[in-house]
């Protein structure tokens, strides 16, 4: 039987994928475990696997093309195996499974349709003069063909269709593989009926680019003689997966938790000079330097173990908070395409040199983005440094469903009075973040205070 | 009106009815000292006595064949099965006997006799004692088949069943003996055996349920008009003959059908709704029947498989929207 291979859940929070290669062809022999094709997530870009052995009998996308979880992407089977049981299941088309064949009736189908519906045209199928300027639509849109040409359609919608002298071939199937549905029937009559006349011209909307440039512009700037095309105005970039869900998790955060910042200004000597002493001994043991980023880490680790009410989520939809009995700390990395999260585990256990080494690793792996998504998730509190760039203080956004996130500021040069003397001081500020819901003003300034303590007396790290 | 147990509104009609026809007898297994298995003869031994509330011992195909030669003799028996999966031993009285013996014989004999138990699943008792016997008696022209999703139904229909002159199989449910539902307070209320009730109007999906199903297709009906959309609810209340003419008119109007049926799916009373629908109302059909059903294997023992087994309504709720193309 033809198995079929879908689009599977590479991460906890992954919606869809985006096939970005294919590493097999049509006709290729796989076996259970090899790879066919890399797929981008909204984490990491993975390697798709095959848990069968046969020949890979049918691509249904394309690179990239976005699929959502549990589409199929290809089909493996058998030389010369029937693969419509596969795409029925799946509801593809019947055109995708055909190719080429039943060119004409493609191009027919073309010419009746109105272009921006969901058109028939079949893949690599040759085009007529009208279907040149059609996009090629993903599997499983639209088209109402079947193998055999015929027509799908309700019985009810046939007999609509009949009563009311609607052509069935000139209407789109909503339903199931293209399937003429009541609805569909009941949209092109009141089509019918607002526009009595003929149907505007299919062409306006197949070319449009061209039409429009020979058209006089829509705006012209004074005395600008160049005449402005609109592909000018923009560049549109199709939003990436780690953009997309960027934007999702980010504005699910700010939209339902409500946040409140409390900052705090520390003073930094003692952290710089325990610093200093710490690298005399890393580089004596060959070992990489710990950074501010990793003591701050490491403080933030050790106050929430003190303080676990930071150290938890507000779960809704459980009807609970979470206290973690763990204290796994995200650090922002930012990379080209956006910034991850990859999660410290443990970090109130691990030693300072620990804490560095798997920082710097991560954060390696990260901007080639090869980190694996279960290494960027499960963090109970993240932190998110923009001193490097001079960024005195700023707030950030929680990374649900931690409870609070951690922005931390440049340490800068200041004078500062120490007994009764203005004398040159050292200090961060940083900025706590806290879901309201769950962390009130007290317990982030209590976890602050102690944060603030142990960076000032950078030596309760030991204790 | 009166709040009564579905078993308090059984023994009503068969109280009733003896009270009116001395013709009438009640027998089967724990029926008199006992109260009945399910206590739904409870006191009807005192009322009636011993001659008219008989125990029988455990031999199904002797006491239905003795029913039935009662019936060919001009009583009017309710023979009580202590659940219809008991009813298979004396299979060949019900099928052979009591369905046919009025056609061979020319009408000469007429058998108002009813066969009257609990039917189908009720909970954890393994591949034997869970069938749901609906299609397996339907299928017999001359048996009617009689399903009462209420109590109230109950009351009815039992009445109806007792003063018919064919045999008729009235199905309860172990499950449902405690339910409790206003019954008609009526003097000799009687609902019309063939005639299916159109519970709830909606213009959106026929859902088509009885037994403990009707229940499930409430619950989804429910969940559907929370999404804006009004499922209309058939309850056929006769297996056979069923009312085709109700769910062939709601067909017209809603163009979609799903079916719950706890029977195991091949053959069954799903696939014969979903042949007629098809039949007679093909032209107004706008997406295929769906049925959902127990599963297509021997009921399980352990308790996640039953509840696995049995039909669900988030099935049937994804069915209806399925269908409404959603």
């Amino acid at each position: 039987m033809a198995i079929p291979v879908d689009m599977p859940k590479l991460s906890d929070t992954m919606e869809e994928g985006v096939l970005v290669a294919w590493l097999a062809d049509e006709g290729d022999q796989v076996s259970a475990g090899d790879v066919i094709a890399q797929v981008e997530t909204d984490k990491a870009t993975m390697d798709l696997e095959v848990f069968d052995d046969g020949v890979l009998l049918k691509k249904l996308v394309e690179e990239g093309d976005a699929v959502d979880i549990g589409a199929l992407i290809a089909v493996l089977g058998d030389e010369g195996e029937d693969i419509s049981p596969v795409l029925e299941e799946f509801g593809v088309g019947g055109d995708a499974a055909n190719g080429a064949a039943d060119a004409e009736e493609a191009e027919a189908t073309d010419e009746a349709e109105a272009p921006d519906d969901a058109p028939a045209t079949a893949e690599g199928a040759p085009s007529g003069d009208g279907a040149a300027q059609q996009e090629p639509v993903p599997a499983g849109d639209g088209a109402p063909e079947e193998d055999d040409g015929r027509i799908k359609a309700s019985p009810l919608a046939r007999r609509m269709a009949s009563q009311n002298e609607l052509d069935i071939a000139t209407i789109d199937g909503s339903g199931p593989q293209g399937r003429i549905i009541k609805r569909d029937i009941e949209e092109a009559l009141e089509a019918k009926e607002a526009a009595p006349v003929e149907e505007a011209p299919a062409e306006e909307d197949a070319a449009p680019a061209v039409e429009e440039e020979e058209q006089a512009p829509a705006y012209q700037r004074p005395g600008d003689v160049v005449s402005v095309d609109d592909e000018d105005l923009y560049e549109a970039v199709p939003l990436s997966q780690m953009r997309k869900t960027i934007a999702r998790r980010l504005a699910e955060s700010k939209f339902t938790a409500p946040h409140f910042y409390l900052t705090i200004d520390i003073d930094m000597e003692g952290t710089i000079a325990f610093r200093k002493q710490l690298n005399h001994l890393t580089e004596e043991q060959e070992r990489p330097k710990v950074s501010f980023n990793d003591i701050i880490t490491k403080a933030c680790a050790v106050a929430l173990r003190k303080h676990p009410d930071v150290n938890s989520a507000y779960l809704e939809k459980e009807g609970e908070i979470r206290y973690y009995n763990q204290v796994h700390v995200g650090v922002a990395v930012a990379i080209d395409e956006g910034l991850v999260t990859p999660v410290i585990r443990h970090a109130d256990r691990k030693g300072l040199a620990q804490i560095a080494e798997e920082t710097r690793e991560m954060a390696g792996r990260a901007r080639d983005r090869k980190l694996q998504p279960a290494e960027m998730e499960g963090a109970t509190f993240t932190t998110s440094n923009l001193g490097m760039f001079g960024i005195e203080e700023f707030t950030a956004i929680i990374n649900p469903p931690s409870a609070c996130i951690l922005a931390i500021g440049a340490i800068r040069d200041e004078p500062v009075v120490k007994n009764g003397e203005v004398v040159p001081g050292k200090r961060m500020k940083v900025t706590l973040s806290c879901d309201h819901r769950v962390v009130d003003g007290a317990v982030g300034s209590a976890f602050l205070n102690t944060l603030q303590q142990h960076l000032e007396e950078p030596m309760n790290l030991l204790l | 009106m009166a709040e009564l147990q579905f078993r308090e509104a059984i023994r009503a009609a068969m109280t009733e009815e003896m009270e009116r026809d001395e013709d009438i007898f009640l027998i089967g297994e724990e029926v008199a000292e006992y109260d009945g298995a399910y206590k739904v003869s409870e006191g009807m031994l005192d009322q009636f006595g011993p001659k008219r509330v008989v125990d029988t011992p455990i031999s199904e195909n002797g006491f239905v064949g003795l029913g039935i030669g009662a019936a060919m003799n001009g009583l009017r028996p309710i023979v009580e099965l202590m659940t219809w999966n008991f009813s298979f031993v004396a299979f060949d009285q019900i099928l052979n006997n009591a369905a046919k013996i009025r056609y061979m014989s020319g009408g000469q004999f007429s058998f108002p006799i009813v066969f009257r138990g609990p039917n189908g699943a009720a909970g954890q008792l393994a591949a034997t004692h869970n069938t749901s016997v609906e299609s397996f008696y339907a299928h017999i022209p001359g048996l009617k088949v009689v399903s009462p999703s209420t109590p109230n139904d109950s009351k009815g229909l039992l009445k109806a069943s007792i003063r018919d002159n064919d045999p008729v199989l009235f199905l309860e449910s172990e499950r449902m003996y405690g339910l409790k539902g206003e019954v008609s307070d009526e003097e000799d209320y009687i609902l019309p055996i063939g005639k299916a009730h159109i519970v709830r109007e909606g213009d959106a999906v026929t859902l088509v349920a009885n037994g403990k199903d009707y229940y499930i297709a409430l619950e989804v009906a429910d969940r559907l008009a929370e999404d804006g959309h009004q499922a209309e609810v058939i309850d056929p209340r006769t297996i056979r003959p069923l009312d085709f003419d109700t769910i062939i008119a709601s067909i017209k109007k809603t163009n979609r059908c799903v079916i719950i049926d706890e029977s195991n799916p091949f053959a069954s009373l799903s696939s014969e709704i979903a042949f007629q629908i098809q039949e007679r109302a093909f032209d107004y059909l706008d997406a295929p029947v769906r049925r959902i059903t127990a599963k297509d294997v021997p009921a399980p023992y352990a308790k996640n498989l039953m509840d696995y087994y049995m039909p669900q309504a988030d099935d049937a709720y994804q069915a209806c929207r399925d269908v409404m193309y959603l």
